[in-house]
């Protein structure tokens, strides 16, 4: 196919004092070319990354205050979300006398284990996961809490995003002084 | 006895096939690797589980790290219509001309007062300098576009709408620019909405996992 007949002619033969030149073959060697070809393709391959974003459904509460859920105290567990992607919890309501108890700080590593635990230990109808940001908390920090939730398949109506009070944001930012976090 | 004479055949191979066939695979990779298209704002989204693909015709809002917002009206049958829409609500007075220029924008990043001065401007604005569409609590300019937007699709199923309108954020956003946004929906009786993520894979041993596996 790549061949090229590079016999000339065979009929008419030269004069005796012309010199025959030597007859070059026309294949070409194609195994460096292999090569490139295929070391292309291995670049090719390596360096596009297969980003398919995905989309993530959201659904938020309807602003009605005539529909307050009533959350069982034995049920909930609060994750607050700081700044320096802490996080920070507390199961049932804070009382007054016990916040240093109460109120604890982790990590979004470990915070799963500590979700799994709480759904295990509770009735699945009193459970409820409220999740509060702070001002300072990003917005994967709100995402990821999210994901979180359906990693550990909780089921939907079972967490809510709810705002801070101010009571909860003194409690993070004595606590972020007190770790040091910035 | 006779010797049986082995022929001695040469080892070297015809190439050609095979570099053929290198560079048919290196073009067909080259053809078919669908190129990203060009992204003006630089967002990473953080990651999630989900595994549903975006869809490709949307409404956008993009979150930037500074906590900008931007509006892309991915649907140009009613991108148009949404555009006039706010046009004649907002009182921006814009003359066909200017509409027709401003239809051919692609993202929207302006607070409503300063688009009419910016499509008569000799020179664009670069994206980075834009200011974004105003989403504070005194003047959250994104209601007014929801509104718009709600209205152009009244006609439409409300689950179409639901599934078009993503929101994109960067990583290191924070917190309020998105719930300002959230408002923003809120406001106009949408509750459903999808945040674009980069899909990432359900951690090994999780409860997704297992129910995964199980099913």
């Amino acid at each position: 196919m790549a061949e090229m007949d590079t016999s000339s002619g065979g009929g008419h033969k030269k004069g005796p004092g012309v010199k025959k030149s030597k007859k070059l073959s026309t294949r070409v060697d194609l195994t460096p070319m292999v090569d490139l070809g295929f070391l292309l393709i291995t670049f090719f391959v390596f360096t596009t990354t297969m980003s398919q974003s995905t989309a993530m459904k959201m659904t938020e509460p309807k602003d009605d205050s005539t529909q307050i859920l009533k959350v069982k105290n034995s049920g909930a567990m609060t994750i607050l979300l700081g700044k320096g992607d802490q996080v920070y919890y507390y199961y049932g309501q804070l009382e007054a006398d016990k916040l240093s108890e109460q109120f604890k700080s982790t990590s979004f590593k470990e915070i799963r284990e500590l979700i799994v635990a709480k759904k295990k230990a509770t009735n699945i109808d009193d459970l409820m996961f409220i999740i509060k940001s702070d001002k300072e908390s990003t917005f994967k920090n709100a995402i990821d809490i999210l994901d979180e939730m359906s990693i550990c398949t909780v089921p939907p109506g079972h967490y809510a995003e709810v705002d801070i009070t101010e009571t909860e944001d003194l409690l993070i930012r004595k606590t972020e002084e007190a770790n040091n976090i910035k | 006895m006779p010797k049986v004479k082995i022929p001695r055949k040469s080892t070297a191979i015809d190439m050609t096939a095979m570099c053929d066939v290198a560079f048919l695979l290196l073009s067909f990779f080259i053809l078919a690797t669908k190129q990203k298209p060009p992204e003006v704002l630089s967002v990473t989204p953080p990651a999630s589980v989900s595994s549903k693909a975006a869809p490709d015709k949307s409404i956008l809002i993009t979150l930037t790290k500074e906590g900008k917002a931007f509006l892309m009206l991915g649907d140009d049958t009613k991108k148009g219509e949404i555009l006039q829409n706010i046009n004649d609500i907002k009182g921006i007075g814009l003359t066909p001309g200017e509409m027709a220029k401003w239809k051919k924008a692609a993202f929207i990043g302006l607070p409503l007062n300063q688009i009419k001065s910016s499509l008569n401007a000799a020179r664009e604005i670069p994206a980075d300098k834009l200011p974004g569409i105003p989403t504070d609590s005194t003047n959250n300019e994104m209601i007014d576009w929801m509104r718009s937007i709600t209205n152009v699709y009244a006609g439409t199923d409300q689950k179409k709408l639901e599934e078009m309108l993503l929101v994109k954020g960067d990583n290191a956003a924070l917190y309020p620019s998105f719930k300002r946004i959230k408002e923003a929906f809120k406001k106009n009786e949408i509750y459903k909405f999808r945040i674009v993520t980069n899909g990432e894979a359900v951690p090994i041993g999780s409860e997704l996992y297992k129910k995964g596996n199980t099913q």
